[in-house]
Parts: C-alpha cells; structure tokens; sequence
C-alpha cells in the first residue's frame, strides 16, 4: 500500500507545483499589473465591432448522440484492461465471459451502423 | 480451473437476453416496417421465457455466487411479468401504427424492460438488486420519451428520469451503508449479520431506510408516487398500459424480496414503514383521483392506491401476507391490463382521447365495450363477486391475522373513497348523454386482450382455487 | 503515513467545496468544471485507499466523456439561467428542510460509526492484495465471479445505445450521400444510351 502511493508521489508533487506556480501567477498579475478596467477594454474582442449575440449558441442534438455513443464504447474499452491483465489467471471462462460482453455490444453497434446513427449527415 | 456458474436456473433471462439482441438485428435489418413482425416474435418470445420458468418452479436455486436466486415465488411472479409483458405488446401495436410511432424498438425495449424486471424478481444480492432495477428503468425511461415529437411524452419521460436517477441514488446510498456495516452485498449475509442478539446497528436501519424509500419510489408509494399521475399522463397510452402492470409486479416482488430476504429478522423495524407507506397510498390514492378528469391520471392514483393494498399484505410480514399479495398482484394484472385495453382503444377519426367526458353515453354507442369497462370499474372498486374484492378479500384477511387490524379497517374505508370515482365512471358511460362515438375499428389484440381479462376478472370467483393455491405455494419459498 | 493523511484531507475538502460549488454557480458551464474539479479529487481519494482502477476510469470515462457530455448538454439548452433560478428561494425552505434532515441522519451514523460485528472479525475488504495491483486483482474477479452483474452491464450499455438512438436519432430527407457499391457498379450499358443522330436532325 505505502509502495503503491510512493509511486503516486511524483504525480502529487506535480500537483502541488503545477497549482502552487499558477496561483503564483495568477497572484503576481492581480498584485504587480496597473488595474484600470473600462467598458471598452473587458468587452468581448469580435474583429473590432461591439460584440452581437450570446456567444453561447445551441448545439445541435447531434452532438449528443456521438458522445453518448462514445461514452458508452469508453466504457466498454475499460473493461477490457482488467480483462487483459488476468486473462491468464481466469481462463477460458474468463474470455468467453468477454467475448459475450463484447458480443452484446457489438450487435449494439451493427444496430447503430445500419441505423445510420454514425454518419453525420 | 474456475468453476462455471449454473446457467439453467436464469434460462427465462437467457432466452430474453439473447431473444431481445435477435429482435433488434432482425428489425434493424428489415427497417421501419417491421413493427408487426417483431412484436408477434417478442411476444412468442416472452411466452417462451415464461415456459422456461416453469421446469424450475419448485426448487430453490441459488446461482452465479449467490447472487441469483430461482425460486417459486420467483416463479411466480416472473409469469406474472411475462404475461403482463405480452399482453401490453398485444394491446400496442395498433395504436402505435396509427399515431405514427411505427418504430419496431418498441417491442424490443419492452423485452430489454422485463429482462430486468426477471432479473429484480430473482435477485439475491444487493448489486443484482441494483442492476436489475437500472436494467428496467433505462428501458422505461426510453419509453416514456418514446413519442418524442410530443412535448408531453418527452417531459414524462424527462421527469420519471429525474426522478428515477434520485431515487437510485437513494437505493445506493441505502446500500453502501448496509454493506459498510453488514460486510456483505449478498442477502443471506446480510441477514445473518442482522439476526444476532442485541440492537441492530442504526447505521444498518438508515441503510435499509434509504433502500425501502428507493424501493417506495418504484412502485410508486405515497410520498414517492409524485412522478405516477404526470409519466402516466405523459407517455403514450400503451406505454402507460404497459407501465401499470409488469413494472409494479416486479417492484413489489423486489421489495417483498429484499424484505424476507436480507431482512426477516428485523422485520418490526420495516413493517413499520410499510405500514405507513400502505395508509398513505390507500388514502391519496383514492382521495385524489375523485377530482380527475384525464382518465389516464385517474388510473395512475388508482394504481397508488392499489399499490397501498399490495402493501398492506408485505407489511403483515407472514406467509399468508405474501400469499395475498401474490394474489392481488395476479388479478391487479388481468383488472388493468383490460382496463387500459380499452382507453387504448378510445379513439375518434381525430385522433385518441383521454378524458373522462369522452365515455359519455358508451353503453348506447359501443354497448360490449362500456359493459367490459364497467366490469374492470367494479373489480378495481373491489364490489363483489368480481376478481379485484378478491384480492382486497384476502389482503384484509392476511392484516387481521397478522393483528393489523386497524390497517384492514383503513383499508377497506379507502376501498369505500375510491368506489366513488370508479362508479362515477360507470354511471358517465350508462346514465350521460352519449358524447361522439368512438371508431369502431378497436384491433383484434385489443377486443380479445380486453374479452379475456374480463372473463378472467368476471369469472375468478368460480376458479379461485389454483392461483390461490399457486401463490400460496410460492410464498412458502421465502420462508425456508 | 501524514502526508497521507494530509493528502487526503486535502482532496476531501476540495472535493466537498466542488460539489458545492457546482450548486451553487450561477453560471452551468461552471458548474460543469466545478464538477470535473470534484471527479478528479475524488478519483485521488480512490487513489489513496489503493482503488487505482476506480481512479483512472473515473478520469478517463467521467472527466474524459461524461463531463464533456455535460457540456454539450448545457450548451444545448437554450434557456435563461437567471429566470431559472428564481424559484430557488422560494423552494429553499423545504429544500433546506429535507437536507437538513438528510444531514442530521448522517451524523447520527458517523455519531455511531461501529463495524458490525461479522466484520470486525475480518479483515476489510482491501483494494490491493499481496503482490497484486488493484485492476489484476479486480480482472480476477469481474469476469468469473461476478458474471452475471458484468454481462448485465452489457445489456445496459446496449439499452442506452437504443435508447440514445430511440430518442434522438432522425434520418435527414433530401441528403446526397455516397453509395459506394452501388457507384461502383454501375454499368455503362444500363446507364447510357447511345443514340445515332444524322446530322440536321434533332433527337
């Protein structure tokens, strides 16, 4: 256990310093840099005419299917690395077990294919 | 060499599972205009897994580690479901082809949806518990949405998310605690750590808390039944059929299931909850529904005061409690699988309707169809010698045996509450002025669906015997 | 073994500040980031009792996808978030209320924070066993043990994917697409007709 966070150390230690010298940053700009806001200056930059429009449109519904899509194949992907790792140790039942998991997802995704969910346009 | 799991004992949920993924390649590869062709082979398909169940019906089996119990009450209601199941993909098909919700996922969500209602009923573990229930409620939220051009359809399927996702959360967090201080997911350990002497560990009592209030929310019990009169409301009629009979048969069947199962030892601590949950249903439930006028919610707060009657037979926390309750869920199923038949089948040229001024005057216009709802009003009012006083019948019994007596007398004051909203429906179909008449072209899955379910309610009383008889047997099971 | 402790107090704090915060922003697209903050703390939490796996998919598939998810889902709504707001305090009490509650049966737990008795003969289940990272060990058990919550999980990938589909899929009328094989095999002779026309004469 302690052996497993000592590997973690280095990572906590980049978090440390990747968070310590942003607010650094952060910190010496709002201290040191001359603060004189006016209108004009914290308005929104659009090719130098005043800003129309939310920035924030509507997406279109799209874009929804594709992540949910994705997400549900991430997750199907991080199955497989424990999978990996003991294939070994669980044997045939363990890879068959896979082979049905991926089988059900696989007809998920002939079914996605032919329904056309893939295709952008 | 690890050992393979025994596979026969989940044989119904095998066939389901690999049925479902057949269906959807089959109308995937045959397009939109399958719908017809796949719901007769889900509905061959749900007939089959219920003759899978009934080889195993009268042994115990535990699989797949513990985690998977088949056993006669298991059995029981499973044929329940899959009945309940086929029946609704018989009354749908019609009304799906005319709204134009001609989509051929429908069956097939419908088969996904009672794979994880088997998967409830047999559960044995608190993560079976957990996957089972997010099987089926994926699958219904889906449905809800299902006319998704529809503002309405789309809110209730929105709405029953929400809400549905919060009370899984509560289920969770009711059972990471029971695990952190049982030790265990599995039921059998669970109910070996609460049976010692001494206090049970409060943290255990929350835990369980927290699991009856997820539990509650899906089968809508008051305070939990928020969501019942809007999703009902909202979502395609055949939805809504589909919704009021096989989801809360399995619910109730999990939540007995969990009961008896992880927690027979303490049951005065959940026969308390149950009895309130049960009060608080029949009364809402009946007092509630006397001022609506959309047919739909009135049948959604007639299901939560059904599901308060249900209850009341867990509560008693005997055999003969979950006798009655196998019982009641039996008739519940043939009473509102007919009575929602025919709302289905309320249509005019224009379009279906839903509200209760529409049946006006029936018994003039489509004599055959008012008399059949007529019968299903009275059964669900529990008016004698029809199935529904049956069910009341042996519930009441159970509570007074079980020294609940005072719940049997709300019980049947309620019963008397909500005897009024369903006469009243009779008396609009016999003594109004005939509104337009409904299109005569009702389906033939719907007339035949509509005529058995009221010979069954009509006729109960003559062969009462074997479904008493099969429920009593499989309420033994649990008490092993 | 203390800079242990402090680390973890350290993620726990942020991580309740996070999940606050992503409440309390007014702005949702913050409350987004305010809620990839808390994944990713908390997935430092599961590094700390050992639960590597549990930790990186929660970057990977939360932080990875579910948060971006989010995102497309704020940005897709075409609502006024002030207007929104504004049943908030009348809603407070009652809200206030039932968290009010929730917390004090929360603290009665950890008031009586015991194991119960079977399990304080065993040991607690722990993430690492000798000589064996956590996602082996987990690899030992998902797919033989726990067989049939691994396969459910299967068919509710699947449900989601039908019903992502269900929901939101729509073929677009009047879009030219490639049809490969079809492109492929057309054929000059059924295509093309080949017609003699003297000249002065119109067809």
């Amino acid at each position: 256990m302690q052996g497993l966070l000592a590997e973690y150390l280095p990572i906590l230690l980049f978090l440390g310093v990747a968070t310590a010298f942003s607010l650094i940053m952060i910190g010496a700009a709002v201290l040191v840099a001359r603060q004189n806001p006016d209108p004009a200056k914290l308005a929104a930059y659009e090719c130098g005419f005043d800003a129309f429009g939310d920035s924030r449109g509507q997406f279109d519904v799209r874009f929804y299917l594709v992540a949910i899509l994705f997400i549900i194949f991430d997750l199907e992907v991080a199955f497989l690395f424990p999978w990996a790792i003991s294939l070994g140790g669980i044997g045939l039942f363990g890879f068959w077990s896979m082979m049905i998991f991926l089988g059900v997802l696989t007809v998920g995704f002939v079914y996605e294919w032919k329904k056309g969910a893939l295709e952008w346009e | 060499m690890i050992e393979v799991p025994a596979l026969l004992p989940a044989l119904p949920e095998i066939i389901l599972a690999i049925g479902a993924l057949a269906l959807l390649m089959l109308g995937v590869f045959t397009g939109e205009k399958s719908l017809r062709t796949v719901s007769a082979l889900a509905v061959l398909l749900l007939l089959a897994a219920a003759a899978a169940v009934l080889p195993g019906y009268r042994d115990t089996v535990v699989t797949f580690g513990g985690m998977f119990v088949s056993d006669s009450f298991g059995g029981f209601c499973k044929i329940l479901i899959l009945l309940g199941s086929a029946l609704s993909i018989i009354i749908s098909v019609d009304y799906l082809e005319r709204e134009n919700l001609k989509r051929f996922e429908y069956p097939v969500l419908i088969v996904l949806a009672t794979l994880g209602m088997l998967m409830m009923v047999s559960s044995n573990d608190l993560i079976a518990l957990y996957i089972g229930l997010e099987t089926q409620s994926l699958a219904l939220y889906v449905m809800a949405a299902f006319s998704r051009d529809s503002a309405r359809s789309t809110e209730a399927g929105l709405k029953y998310f929400v809400l549905g996702a919060l009370s899984s959360g509560m289920l969770l967090y009711g059972s990471s605690l029971i695990y952190g201080f049982t030790g265990g997911t599995s039921f059998s350990l669970i109910a070996a750590a609460v049976s010692g002497s001494g206090p049970v560990p409060i943290g255990v009592l929350l835990g369980l808390v927290f699991v009856m209030a997820g539990l509650a929310f899906k089968v809508s019990a008051v305070p939990f039944h928020m969501w019942t009169p809007d999703v009902y409301e909202g979502a395609p009629t055949p939805v809504t059929a589909f919704f009021a009979v096989a989801p809360k048969i399995a619910a109730m069947a999990l939540l007995v299931r969990t009961m008896f199962g992880a927690f027979p030892e303490i049951s005065d601590q959940w026969q308390q909850i149950l009895v309130f949950l049960s009060i608080a249903s029949m009364v809402v439930g009946a007092v509630f529904a006397i001022v609506q006028t959309n047919i739909k919610r009135l049948m959604a707060y007639s299901s939560i005061g059904h599901v308060g009657y249900a209850l009341m037979g867990v509560a008693t926390g005997t055999p003969d409690g979950v006798k009655s309750v196998l019982v009641y869920l039996a008739i519940y199923l043939a009473m509102n699988v007919g009575a929602f038949a025919l709302i289905i089948a309320m249509r005019r040229k224009d379009g279906a309707t839903e509200s209760i001024a529409d049946l006006a005057g029936l018994s003039r216009t489509r004599p055959a169809m008012a008399f059949a709802l007529a019968i299903f009003m009275f059964s669900l009012a529990g008016i004698p010698p029809l199935a529904g006083f049956f069910g009341k019948f042996y519930v009441f019994i159970a509570a007074i045996e079980a020294n609940l007596t005072f719940l049997a007398v709300i019980g049947a004051l309620a019963s008397a509450v909500s005897a009024f909203y369903y006469l009243r429906i009779v008396k609009v179909m016999y003594f109004d002025e005939p509104a337009d008449a409904f299109d005569v072209n009702t389906g033939r899955g719907i007339t035949a669906v509509a005529t058995v379910s009221a010979l069954v309610t009509l006729l109960f009383f003559v062969f009462p015997a074997p479904i008493v008889g099969a429920a009593a047997y499989a309420a033994q099971s649990l008490f092993q | 073994m203390i800079l242990q402790t402090i680390t973890f107090y350290l993620f726990a704090a942020i991580t309740i500040a996070a999940g606050f915060m992503v409440i309390a922003a007014r702005n949702p697209v913050h409350s987004v980031l305010y809620l990839i903050l808390a994944f990713f703390t908390s997935a430092g939490l599961f590094v700390l009792i050992g639960a590597e796996f549990i930790a990186m998919i929660l970057v990977i598939v939360y932080v990875g996808a579910v948060a971006v998810l989010f995102l497309f889902v704020v940005m897709m709504l075409d609502i006024n978030f002030t207007e929104l707001r504004q049943g908030f305090l009348q809603y407070l009490p009652i809200g206030g209320l039932i968290g009010l509650a929730l917390l004090i049966e929360l603290i009665m737990v950890v008031g009586v924070w015991q194991f119960g008795p079977e399990v304080a003969g065993h040991a607690i289940p722990q993430a690492t066993t000798n000589g064996m990272t956590n996602t082996e060990a987990l690899g030992n058990i998902i797919y033989t043990q726990y067989v049939y919550a691994f396969q459910a999980a299967g068919v509710i990938l699947l449900i989601a994917m039908i019903g992502a589909i269900v929901l939101t899929h729509r073929t677009r009328p009047g879009v030219k697409k490639q049809r490969i094989s079809s492109q492929v095999y057309r054929d000059p002779k059924t295509t093309i007709e080949v017609k003699k026309i003297k000249p002065g004469q119109g067809i």
